[in-house]
């Protein structure tokens, strides 16, 4: 009996998910999912449009990726040369910049490397390698690790195989816990940062390079390559993201009184 | 430790009040991980008994196979149903991807195996009793299944229950296939992974103290209802 | 082989079985033609239960033939084993009983029913819903001859039926028997209790080493054992 009923709760759900309409996919990266602006954004756009959002919280690489198998109908990630070549590879119709947020360093409180007084983000990589203090990295190809990659590569530094560097190959919450469990510095998203809570004796030990600055775009995926995507959908999501609505919640969201993303969309 | 305590709390507060998410995930979790236990049982239960009571050539290795497979990386799982089931895959056109229909297929990919196995070593003990039996009495191969699982009914429970087991506190095949979706695909151990990486060690802790209440809940349910353990019978 | 020829019911020509280049069974040859209980006799490792399981088919004869003169013998949903050390299903005992009906097709109720006759002809008192694990052990022998009879078998295997019986237990066996025997059903038992086999035997095989070494009337058996063999094991003595 209970078998049966259980059964039967099961298919329900099946079917109530199967059937639910107007659901768009979209895959995001962990650290928009993480700072918490999706909470917002999502409940507005369902009001508005309709439109019943799911996120899917994978890496930029993986995001990417179900893009391209049209597993998804959109993503909004934040690397740009990766993005370019998925549009070139016929992936998806177009790339419209969304908004910004920023990376910083966070770090031991007694920063043993001095990254403090640094002017820029190479400057702070450079002391952290003069130091030999441990860092971790993503190390997992995300949009974060290759913002990395890019400023060591800027540095002149190739610290992939020190002993005190460590790929953790995961995603920013797990590189976080694993930053404050060995009490080493790290590059995060501020948005991941502010909202983690196992923050251990790390804090934010440098902001505000423009280097730093991390451009979200949306990308709907090319419905000539995956007849089965929404794209109506999408390109009303994308409507959504850069009227004045969007702008106004991206500008407004804070966290701790911080003001984490900038809207910069062109409004055509 | 004062993480273990916080979650104990936290887990204790949201079941007092019943959270709206937690009913959720908690019962996606229980439909899909039994939905699974039980196809896994419909199959796994007759290839372990027949994989009992037949000789043939290959048997060995089939064993042999079927006990490698129930160390199968669930991420391995994970990743060949997404590649099938993905829009680019054969079986794409169902659009199943990221719905607990496919949570379901890849779990019961993962625990047939155990299933299978545990059945096969119950069955096997049970098979040797009974087999100059069965044979004399001229029962047919289907027969002798047959009356195989219903006498060796309650070993064979605890095989799916081992299933179930494993298929609730499965995490890295659903993430991939069913991508923990909010108010979709989210369950109770892809909820414990995300919390985990905000660093919400106490939200993890007490859906993680949930998930285990949750599995001995469905044990003892079980196995009261199916009066096993109700006294020293056979 | 004196006076008039009856009918054959059973033939075993030149029967041999090996088991790890073993012979288990050499070249075994006889032919049953009367309506008395067989009784198969011989010290341990003679080979008695292999010869009965072969003739039931639960071995394989490496050569030689087993040749059933009657169709109503030969057909094996026919025949029924009683082993040595009853199978224990684990079930009720009525529901043990009731197993092979289970198997033929019959409804759970009529086939119950049938079974707890059974269990009353061969004097089985106990609470029939009880395990049979709970049971006695001369209980649980009456629980497998109950099964065995319920589909009023033409031809009955038993082997060592009464091995670690108590006498009262062993009494009530061979009523029921006799009983079954008189109803037409050819019973091939085997047995090392020489007193038994003296109760019971209509017809006396005696194996020795996987040989069958005399085959003889009972009465004539008891009295004057033709074989060495014969003699020495009635005489208590031990064959090597």
């Amino acid at each position: 009996m209970m078998l049966k009923r259980l059964v039967i709760a099961t298919v329900a759900v099946m079917i109530a998910t199967a059937t639910q309409a107007e659901v768009l996919k979209l895959a995001v990266t962990t650290s928009f999912a993480n700072s918490g602006l999706a909470d917002v954004l999502l409940p507005q756009i369902k009001d508005d449009t309709g439109i019943n959002v799911q996120l899917l919280i994978v890496g930029t690489g993986q995001a990417l990726a179900l893009g391209a198998a049209g597993d998804v109908d959109a993503v909004l990630v934040h690397s740009r040369a990766s993005e370019e070549n998925w549009l070139a590879a016929g992936n998806g119709t177009h790339r419209r910049e969304i908004m910004y947020n920023d990376f910083v360093f966070v770090g031991p409180k007694n920063d043993p490397a001095g990254v403090r007084s640094a002017d820029t983000a190479v400057d702070v990589l450079r002391s952290i390698s003069n130091a030999e203090a441990p860092f971790v990295s993503r190390g997992d190809a995300s949009g974060t690790h290759k913002m990395e990659q890019r400023l060591w590569e800027e540095a002149g530094l190739n610290p992939e195989r020190e002993g005190w560097y460590r790929a953790v190959g995961q995603g920013m919450g797990a590189a976080l816990n694993t930053a404050a469990g060995m009490n080493a510095y790290i590059m995060s998203d501020r948005a991941s940062w502010l909202k983690f809570a196992n923050k251990a004796d790390l804090e934010m030990v440098f902001e505000g390079d423009p280097v730093l600055f991390n451009q979200y775009a949306y990308l709907p995926v090319n419905p000539e390559k995956h007849p089965h995507v929404k794209n109506d959908l999408a390109m009303q999501l994308e409507e959504w993201l850069v009227s004045d609505t969007g702008k106004a919640l991206i500008n407004g969201y804070t966290l701790n009184g911080e003001r984490l993303f900038t809207f910069n969309a062109k409004v055509e | 430790m004062n993480d273990i305590l916080l979650g104990l709390a936290q887990a204790a507060e949201l079941i007092v009040t019943l959270n709206g998410d937690l009913v959720e995930i908690t019962a996606l979790s229980l439909s899909v991980s039994l939905t699974a236990a039980i196809i896994a049982t419909i199959i796994g239960l007759p290839m372990g008994a027949w994989l009992a009571i037949n000789r043939f050539p290959a048997r060995r290795f089939v064993i042999a196979l079927l006990n490698a497979l129930m160390g199968l990386p669930p991420v391995v799982v994970g990743l060949i149903v997404y590649v099938l089931f993905s829009r680019s895959g054969p079986f794409g056109v169902l659009g199943l991807l990221f719905t607990p229909t496919v949570m379901v297929i890849a779990q019961v990919i993962i625990i047939t195996p155990i299933v299978a196995s545990v059945a096969h070593q119950a069955i096997r003990e049970l098979w040797a009793d009974y087999h100059d039996l069965l044979i004399s009495l001229r029962a047919s191969k289907a027969q002798r299944i047959g009356t195989l699982l219903w006498d060796g009914r309650r070993a064979l429970m605890t095989a799916s229950l081992a299933g179930f087991g494993r298929a609730i506190g499965e995490v890295g095949a659903i993430m991939i296939v069913g991508g923990n979706i909010d108010h979709a695909t989210r369950v109770l151990t892809t909820a414990i992974a995300l919390e985990t990486g905000k660093g919400e060690f106490a939200m993890a802790l007490a859906l993680g103290f949930v998930l285990i209440g949750l599995a001995i809940v469905v044990n003892l349910s079980i196995h009261i209802l199916s009066r096993t353990e109700r006294s020293a019978r056979w | 082989m004196v006076g008039q020829r009856k009918t054959c019911w059973l033939e075993l020509e030149n029967v041999t079985l090996r088991r790890q280049g073993r012979a288990i069974l050499q070249d075994i040859r006889f032919r049953l033609d009367d309506t008395g209980i067989v009784i198969v006799m011989g010290p341990n490792g003679a080979g008695k239960t292999t010869l009965l399981r072969a003739i039931h088919g639960l071995e394989r004869i490496r050569s030689g033939t087993i040749r059933w003169c009657d169709d109503d013998h030969a057909d094996s949903l026919r025949q029924a084993f009683v082993f040595q050390s009853p199978v224990l299903m684990r079930r009720s005992v009525v529901d043990c009983i009731a197993y092979p009906l289970r198997l033929d097709g019959v409804a759970r109720g009529p086939a119950r029913k049938a079974a707890q006759a059974a269990a009353h002809e061969v004097g089985l008192t106990v609470d029939l819903e009880k395990p049979v694990r709970v049971l006695s052990g001369g209980e649980k022998q009456k629980m497998a001859l109950a099964r065995a009879l319920i589909r009023a078998p033409k031809v009955l295997f038993l082997d060592e039926p009464c091995a670690n019986l108590d006498g009262r237990a062993t009494k009530e066996i061979e009523e029921t028997l006799c009983r079954v025997r008189d109803t037409g059903t050819r019973i091939i038992m085997s047995t090392h209790d020489i007193g038994q086999a003296r109760r019971l035997a209509g017809t006396v095989l005696f194996l020795h080493d996987g040989r069958l070494v005399e085959h003889a009337e009972g009465t004539a058996f008891f009295t004057a054992p033709k074989t060495r063999e014969a003699q020495t094991y009635l005489t208590g003595g031990l064959l090597l």
